[in-house]
């Protein structure tokens, strides 16, 4: 009790009247990988300072270098890894300096960290209360009652509910989003000064990332930590972030605060970035995709120029040969800085802000007009549950349980759902990858209507080409063991399209890469030796091969970085400009929904919640869920209100009764426990399955 | 023709199995997937070490694999060829002194009396119990006491041969050297260096003593460790050659196809696992034993016959050994077919087995040389217990089990004869070693997951 006491005075008042002082100062960092034969700069002269109570985002693309640093202030550096130079101060000591032994009393009592993956960064074989006890043993001299009252004072305070029992629980027993807090739990335990978040919420869905972020945003304020955020999302950074380094190639290219970096970008490369985020705005229009790759960081110290030359849009003559000094943009400790030549001239405008104005004329042209490719109807997957050596079924996974869904020819339909969902599911078992237990797949082909969801294998075969799939993960989707050009042919030699011999086959392949962007000297390439980009690049042209109508794709960005998911939603688009393509789109980013989609379907324990044109959906949400999921999102351009969801989604072997959502419904009525409802029409193209819609008097619409 | 040729079974298939690998070989150094791992394998100081060694017994090994039957001087009545009975190999014709060279029973290393007392006749012509001098061991030294000038003169002249043979190969390779200097060819200049100078004392001492002693019958036990790296060799590549097409097609089709065709495989080779297979060897060896040798018109000579129980044990073993290696693909097929590149390839509508040959076995060969690799040393070792327990090879092939059999008896002889089981040791111990230095570093270059820094 009265440690709690203390904790608050020392967190309150006092830690506040402290901020702003720096409690760790990077300085000049050089971190250095051996990679074969080559020497990776993966960490290469950065210099920033973390002042308590204040929230220091570090943000760039996947190989920038950020995560490097991190672990480089840990000391935590894999076998390959060395710091060659620069120093590491917290407060006055240098870390960098100090023997192993030292620094081990130093992690996890004044900086602590907490990892991306919740499902491996907890020891499965210990018990949730160990984990915490631990760092209070090792740190704090904490044994026996002591330590578990306060481990489970912990627990309360990142919000795990019940945390009595679940101090005694193994971590396999708890969800994603509790593990994650349990792991910040263990990370607070000490009181650290530092909190280092390496992409602490990007393995979690939006709702439960809204919360874990919401969660930070408290204890932060509670007890005047500082917070080193690392990550690449720029949707968290405006919501958590106090200022701002954006990194590329292992150098900081800026630094400033939130409002700095946000309203008015000064460095091109951030300029780009925010240009190429996906947004109702930019619909109809191409995204700015940063052209090309970051350089090999092997090969960074023979570029004499910026590094970001050979991909900047504004780039002068000296940049390729003159390395940019940083150059401060005003006076005062939280002025900006940018390392760039331009801004020797002077600052940079302001940005136009993403969200603009309703500009939906596009999207309602043509609705009604385009006829049905394909219709779904009930669509169901059941896993039965096995168990015991008689294998007997005792129970089922509804994956999918009674899916509609309509596609128009030319136009995109989102499937928008958390992970769990059953929407990867949905997607698959239309193309009969899975084989689904119920319902109807209706394709129009010719005027006939032909349901794929019965046909025989061999008469599927025939009808295999007018649909295809792009999957998400680009490294395990093309199989490494075959050319592009085998990768390419493969359909079309299966299914007999797209070339009678093997010269026709020869010039349709070329043109397809050429299509989809990619060199001609690819061909006699093996994928390993492609990045993801280019990876998605000719997993869209397999698909495109075998000229299908329809593609299902399933999360095509979401394993991409920013710049390459716009390049990748750029040739999308422009395929179905060219070749009139249908697109399932099925996605958990609703920002990509926003820029491509026609309509949107929104989904929640394998049934479809939502579902409307793309303008009444996000604009006009109905269901609950929906808009939960909607302001949930972090958005680059202010700060929303965001709708609190309890909980976590539940099991699609034992969903609840009635409604799936009322347990985490924060309009539930006693009505939604009864039974699910029935889709109620909010337009005539926007229906949502939630009682809250029905016209019953005395129903308390939000 | 002065000479017969012999095809035993198991040279055609050991030399099949040499065109295989360098076939592979070829196939391998045309696709970068495939070169880039086996340029790793040897860039490792260790693999090199160990492929110097396998190479020198493999050269062993293929030298006894060239089987023919001389011609005999004076030709029959009739005018046709007569040949002589016994089948000799490459090696043997090489090692024709040592194989000529018996004495009575045991001798020590490079001793020139016997190791048993005999009766020994005296100049005088009196009879007494003593250690008579060997036949061939030192046979050419007038006095024994010039014993030691000689070995040392003899052990000087051979390592001065082996040290102008390594300078000469030193100087051959070196363009080699420049070529590929990712090769830590010091490692092999070394491992070629100490073999050099141990093998060149070696043929020089052979040509005038038993350099590792004679066995009980009087036969030459270096003689008899060179001729059992031959049949070491057969049992540990022929019997992949049997394991291979049982565990590829079992292994993925039991993790393609599930269902009941995974529920029968599996059925099998749990079963299959829980009979013992010394049992089942012991029996399927005496059941073709039994045969042999109520079809004495089939097998001509001994070596026939004795080479039919090496590849009938070869078979056995590799029909009781699959196992493993199918529980292990089946693993990995349960996890490749859920990829989406075969996902990819059931939307386009390849047929089933163009899925399973296009896109899983190419996949899964790592998982296949990285084991084949570490089943060889396990063969190896198999073959010298069951020899040993009286199941393995014929009692007149000469293996390593069999040398180890035999000095069963000699370890309980006072004195004690060590050297047969010593020299069968260490033949074997190098081996095996070399084997499994060289499998580790094939698992390290090929496993994905050990694959560090690479994209």
């Amino acid at each position: 009790m009265s440690d709690a006491t203390q904790r608050t005075d020392r967190a309150g008042p006092t830690a506040s009247g402290a901020a702003g002082e720096r409690v760790l100062e990077v300085d000049g960092l050089q971190t250095d990988l051996a990679s074969g034969a080559e020497i990776v700069h993966a960490v290469d002269g950065v210099s920033f300072e973390l002042r308590r109570g204040e929230c220091f985002a570090l943000v760039g693309e996947s190989g920038c270098g950020k995560s490097m640093t991190a672990m480089s202030l840990m000391r935590l550096l894999p076998a390959a890894g060395e710091i060659t130079g620069g120093a590491v101060r917290l407060e006055t000591q240098d870390l960098l300096a100090l023997p192993e032994v030292a620094m081990r009393a130093v992690r996890g009592r004044r900086v602590a960290m907490i990892f991306q993956e919740p499902a491996t960064s907890l020891n499965p074989v210990l018990t949730v209360g160990r984990q915490i006890t631990e760092v209070l043993e090792r740190h704090l001299d904490m044994t026996g009652q002591a330590a578990r009252r306060r481990a489970l004072e912990l627990l309360d305070a990142v919000g795990v509910p019940d945390a009595a029992r679940r101090l005694e629980e193994y971590p396999f027993q708890l969800s994603g989003g509790l593990r994650q807090r349990v792991m910040i739990a263990a990370a607070l335990a000490a009181d650290p000064e530092v909190l280092i978040a390496d992409e602490a919420t990007t393995a979690l869905d939006v709702t439960i990332q809204a919360q874990i972020l919401e969660l930070l945003q408290g204890l932060q304020a509670a007890r005047g930590m500082a917070i080193l955020l690392i990550t690449h999302d720029l949707g968290i950074v405006a919501r958590l972030a106090d200022r701002v380094a954006v990194m590329y190639a292992g150098e900081i290219v800026e630094f400033g605060t939130r409002e700095g970096v946000m309203r008015a970008p000064q460095h091109p490369y951030t300029q780009m970035l925010f240009a190429s985020l996906p947004s109702a705005s930019r619909r109809g229009m191409p995204l700015a995709a940063i052209p090309g790759q970051v350089p090999s960081l092997a090969r960074v110290h023979t570029l004499p120029g910026c590094r970001f030359e050979a991909r900047c849009n504004q780039a002068l003559a000296r940049c390729r040969d003159v390395k940019p000094p940083m150059i401060a943009l005003g006076q005062g400790v939280d002025a900006g800085r940018v390392r760039c030549h331009l801004r020797s001239e002077g600052r940079a405008a302001a940005r136009a802000p993403l969200s603009a104005p309703e500009i939906w004329a596009e999207a309602e042209a043509g609705e009604a007009s385009a006829p049905t490719l394909l219709r779904v109807e009930n669509l169901q997957v059941h896993f039965p549950i096995q168990r015991g050596i008689l294998r007997r079924t005792v129970g089922t996974v509804r994956a999918v349980d009674g899916v509609d869904l309509l596609l128009r020819e030319g136009r995109t339909l989102a499937l928008v759902g958390e992970s769990g969902c059953g929407k990867t599911t949905a997607g698959k078992a239309i193309l009969r990858l899975i084989e689904p237990s119920g319902g109807r797949v209706t394709l129009a082909e010719s005027g006939a209507q032909v349901d794929l969801a019965t046909l025989s294998r061999a008469a599927l075969r025939g009808r295999r080409g007018v649909m295809q799939i792009v999957f998400q993960d680009p490294f395990a989707s093309l199989n490494p063991r075959m050319r592009v050009r085998e990768i390419l042919e493969e359909g079309m030699v299966s299914l007999g399209r797209g070339g009678a011999d093997a010269a026709a086959r020869a010039q349709r392949v070329a043109a397809l890469l050429e299509q989809v962007g990619l060199p001609g000297e690819a061909l006699a390439r093996y994928p390993h030796e492609f990045s993801g980009g280019q990876r998605q690049r000719i997993a869209i042209a397999r698909a495109l091969a075998v000229e299908p109508r329809l593609i299902v794709c399933d999360e095509p960005t979401s394993a991409l970085d920013v710049s390459v998911q716009a390049q990748i939603l750029n040739l999308l688009k422009q395929l179905q400009q060219d070749l009139g393509l249908s697109y399932l789109f099925i996605t958990h980013n609703l920002a990509v929904v926003e820029y491509l989609a026609h309509e949107i379907a929104v989904m929640y324990l394998g049934r479809i919640v939502e579902r409307g044109a793309v303008h009444e959906v996000l604009r006009r949400p109905q269901h609950p869920y929906t808009r939960a999921l909607l302001s949930a999102v972090p958005e680059v351009d202010g700060v929303r209100e965001v709708i609190r969801l309890g909980g976590e989604p539940p099991s699609a072997a034992n969903p609840p009764a009635g409604c799936h959502f009322h347990p985490r419904c924060p309009q539930v009525r006693p009505d939604c426990r009864a039974a699910y409802p029935p889709a109620i029409a909010a337009s005539p193209t926007h229906t949502a399955r939630c009682v809250l819609l029905a016209p019953s008097p005395g129903s308390a619409r939000a | 023709m002065p000479l017969l040729p012999v095809f035993l079974p198991t040279d055609v298939l050991l030399w099949l199995l040499v065109i295989a690998a360098v076939g592979y070989g070829i196939y391998c150094a045309r696709r970068p997937h495939l070169a880039q791992p086996w340029s790793r394998v040897f860039r490792s100081p260790g693999a090199v070490v160990a492929g110097v060694l396998l190479g020198c017994y493999l050269l062993i090994g293929l030298a006894d694999s060239l089987h023919f039957r001389a011609r005999l001087e004076q030709a029959s009545a009739s005018g046709q060829a007569a040949y002589a009975p016994e089948v000799l190999s490459l090696l043997d014709v090489a090692l024709a002194r040592l194989r000529a060279g018996t004495e009575r029973s045991y001798s020590a290393p490079l001793a020139t009396r016997a190791f048993v007392r005999e009766m020994v006749e005296q100049p005088d012509g009196t009879t007494r119990r003593g250690f008579p001098r060997l036949r061939q061991g030192g046979a050419h030294l007038e006095d024994e006491s010039q014993w030691t000038e000689d070995i040392a003169r003899r052990a000087l002249l051979g390592l001065a041969c082996g040290a102008a043979l390594w300078l000469l190969l030193l100087w051959s390779i070196r363009p080699l050297m420049r070529r590929a200097p990712a090769v830590p060819w010091r490692a092999g200049l070394i491992t070629v260096g100490v073999l050099l100078a141990l093998s060149g004392p070696v043929v020089v001492l052979a040509g005038g003593y038993h350099v590792l002693g004679t066995d009980k019958v009087g036969q030459d036990v270096l003689l008899l460790s060179l001729k059992s790296v031959r049949t070491s060799l057969v049992i540990g590549t022929l019997t992949t050659l049997v394991i291979l097409p049982f565990g590829i097609t079992f292994g993925v089709v039991a993790g393609y196809f599930r269902g009941w065709v995974d529920d029968v495989i599996q059925y099998v080779y749990t079963t299959l696992n829980s009979i013992p297979g010394v049992l089942l060897i012991a029996a399927a060896v005496l059941m073709m034993q039994v045969y042999v040798d109520s079809h004495p018109d089939l097998f001509p000579t001994a070596a026939q016959r004795a080479d039919l129980r090496l590849l009938f044990l070869c078979i056995i073993l590799g029909v009781t050994s699959w196992t493993g290696l199918t529980r292990l693909l089946r693993g990995e097929t349960l996890k490749l077919a859920e990829l989406e590149y075969v996902q990819a390839a059931h939307a386009f509508g390849v047929s089933h087995g163009r899925v399973l040959s296009r896109h899983l076995v190419p996949n899964l060969m790592h998982i296949v040389v990285i084991s084949v690799a570490i089943d060889f040393s396990t063969l190896v070792l198999t073959e010298a217990v069951l020899s040993y327990i009286g199941v393995g090879v014929d009692p007149t092939t000469v293996s390593f089990g069999t040398m180890i059999n035999g000095a069963r008896l000699e370890m309980s002889r006072e004195p004690i004869v060590w050297w047969s089981l010593s020299a069968a040791f260490v033949f074997m111990f190098t081996l095996v070693l070399s084997a499994n230095l060289l499998a580790d570093a094939v698992r390290d270059a090929f496993d994905p997951r050990v694959r560090i820094g690479v994209a």
